[in-house]
């Protein structure tokens, strides 16, 4: 289990250096740089201060070379857009963003595992084809088409809020009310994520379950006298896991790619709205910032539903011993 | 419902290789009257049965974006007049408008399906590529073996992790951020290649894997059968299915793709209309609560991908799949 964990760690840096370092390169070859928000009226000396102060002026090898020894030590430099430190930047975005995605990732496990046990296990019905139905449509709305839909019924009916992550002037409210004023406004982007994954696990729930349904032990079980509930959720279910938690780090992957689109259509401060607009302002030492926080939560991320893997299923312990 | 996601698929086809003639007004085409008016009904019956016709619209109060019909004055359809085939009275500003008009008085309809073109045509030609790329690399990796194996597989583990929209958008953002359509039509099909082929090649590669040990291979290799004539012509098309299951899965990722880019503004340009850039209009909520018509393109987009995962569910059983 160790030496899993210290390759899966190394892996997860080598990723974040790989991924920060193209990004930052990448932006740096983009054409055009941060003086270009200083509008066409700009005097020369104000252009080349501000290029001397991001370090424009060097060679991209040199620029590198020095943000990667500053990065090191969790110092990404400063970003022109915000004229404050990359890392309170990056670490409130990332905060919002991981708020975002656990929530959409317990709503798409909570809704998609309970109807998948429940299509799975009736096998034929009224209920599982509607719950069928259901999830067809949903996997075909990824989230850049269920958050306008959702925005375009908050906006019709005024059930949710339609946009953002805080009401104005919440700034002042106590800590109890703050939170509130967040649970208020989670759930219209946290579903529009959470939809399409949740149909992927109903499916792939209902079809493991199906599978173990009918495997020997569970008629063993049944023959034992254990009632329908227990059969199911005791002994069925946890055998059944299996194909969800392999999943796991890739549905990681897909909170964080849907969060952006959502993240954009709900105007929710999250990290791929921020790097998004680091993109466009070519704001470099910011891009890196999010590249590098976006890739540590996606290692992190698929490392947790590795563990996860590894605790549901003993054999891929015994792989990652040998 | 196989045949139902099929006959969706050729029936947006035809509208997409017919988009001029079915189109009936111009997409370009602005009526500067009736910015965001709502669809035009279509109506037979005015104290009797009638031909299809239309009434006049009017604006209202532009600032409310209210409109009211004139019903004194019946505006026949005409059937295969200019060039469409049905249309109402566009010159003398009444046009048929059947999903109503955008922001710029430009006909919704006309636009969605002029849109499928460069949606459509995009995502077809990244698939080709990607599926083919695939295909070669996996081929490669999976007949050569050792050191050339482990490096193309390091590579294709490597790309399958990252977030794709981030890595799209990362090389996006090294173009200026306008440049003209042709310039996007191709930047974007280079970009879905290079993240698209890995989930192609990787499986291919398992399969070419386990193919290359049989006896029909060993038997062409004695035959004097080059290589490359083993690979293409023996190992390859033992793959053909698994290279047709995942094409399925990556044209609707590329149509989302190409409408994600397009829709925050580093795709096509809005002048010309694709699914993405018609999308834009609807990221105005104060309107989309009052022009829910400005949502047709996803609903285009939506009967698309749904309609391919119809015809994937009828041919295997595991559609499964997460976008990265």
């Amino acid at each position: 289990m160790w030496a899993f964990l210290v390759r899966r760690v190394a892996f997860a840096l080598v990723l974040i250096a790989l991924a920060s370092s193209a990004a930052f390169l990448l932006t740096r070859a983009a054409p055009g740089d941060v003086t270009d928000q200083l509008g066409p009226f700009a005097k020369p000396a104000e252009v080349a201060a501000m290029r001397a102060r991001f370090g424009l002026d060097q060679s991209v090898l040199k620029q590198w070379l020095s943000w990667a020894w500053h990065a090191a030590r969790f110092d990404f430099g400063e970003s022109f857009l915000y004229s404050r430190p990359v890392r309170g930047l990056v670490r409130q975005a990332a905060l919002n963003t991981a708020v975002l995605a656990l929530a959409a990732f317990v709503v798409a496990t909570a809704v998609g595992l309970t109807l998948g046990v429940i299509s799975g296990s009736l096998g034929s019905g009224a209920l599982p084809a509607m719950i069928r139905a259901a999830s067809a449509v949903c996997v075909s709305l990824p989230p850049l088409l269920s958050s306008l839909i959702l925005v375009f019924i908050a906006a019709r009916t005024g059930w949710l809020p339609a946009g953002g992550m805080s009401s104005s002037g919440s700034g002042d409210l106590s800590w109890a009310g703050w939170l509130a004023d967040l649970a208020w406004h989670v759930p219209l982007p946290a579903i529009a994520l959470a939809l399409p994954i949740a149909a992927t696990f109903e499916r792939l729930q209902a079809q493991a379950m199906s599978e173990v349904v009918g495997q020997p032990f569970v008629l063993a079980a049944r023959a034992r006298g254990v009632s329908s509930g227990d059969l199911i959720l005791r002994h069925a279910w946890p055998v059944s896991l299996r194909p969800i938690c392999a999943v796991l780090g890739v549905a990681v992957g897909a909170l964080l790619s849907g969060s952006f689109v959502v993240e954009y259509v709900t105007a929710w401060p999250g990290l791929g709205r921020l790097m998004y607009e680091a993109l466009r302002a070519r704001d470099i030492y910011l891009v890196a910032g999010c590249a590098a926080t976006g890739s540590a939560l996606l290692a992190l991320g698929t490392l947790v539903g590795d563990v996860l893997l590894a605790v549901v299923d003993p054999r891929v312990r015994d792989e990652a011993h040998s | 419902m196989k045949r139902a996601g099929a006959a969706t698929l050729i029936l947006v086809a035809i509208l997409a290789l017919a988009a001029s003639w079915v189109a009936p007004n111009a997409p370009e085409r602005r009526f500067n009257d009736l910015l965001n008016a709502p669809p035009t009904r279509v109506h037979v019956w005015d104290g009797g049965p009638r031909a299809p016709f239309v009434y006049r619209q009017r604006v209202v109060s532009r600032l409310e974006r209210r409109f009211e019909t004139v019903t004194t004055e019946r505006v026949p359809l005409r059937w295969f007049a200019d060039g469409t085939l049905v249309t109402a009275d566009p010159r003398g500003g009444v046009p048929l408008l059947l999903l109503g008009a955008d922001g710029y008085g430009r006909d919704v309809f006309s636009r969605v399906v002029h849109g499928s073109r460069l949606t459509l045509a995009l995502a077809l030609l990244a698939t080709l590529g990607a599926t083919l790329l695939g295909a070669a690399i996996g081929g490669v990796s999976g007949y050569a073996g050792g050191r050339v194996d482990l490096v193309l597989s390091r590579v294709t583990e490597f790309v399958l992790v990252l977030p794709a929209i981030y890595v799209v958008l990362a090389l996006r953002a090294t173009l200026p951020l306008i440049v003209p359509s042709s310039t996007v039509f191709l930047s974007l099909t280079g970009i879905f290649i290079l993240l698209g082929w890995p989930s192609v090649a990787r499986g291919v590669r398992a399969i070419v894997v386990s193919e290359r040990t049989r006896d029909y291979v060993t038997a062409a290799e004695a035959l004097g059968a080059s290589r490359a004539r083993v690979l293409l012509r023996h190992l390859l098309p033992a793959a053909g299915g698994h290279v047709v299951t995942q094409a399925t899965l990556l044209l609707p990722a590329f149509i989302l793709a190409e409408a994600t880019m397009s829709f925050i503004g580093l795709g096509f340009p809005e002048a010309s209309p694709t699914w993405g850039t018609m999308l834009q209009e609807a990221s105005n909520v104060a309107l989309l609560g009052d022009a829910p018509w400005a949502l047709a393109p996803a609903a285009a987009i939506f009967l698309v991908v749904f309609a391919v995962n119809l015809v994937v569910q009828g041919t295997s059983r595991v559609p499964v799949q997460l976008e990265r």
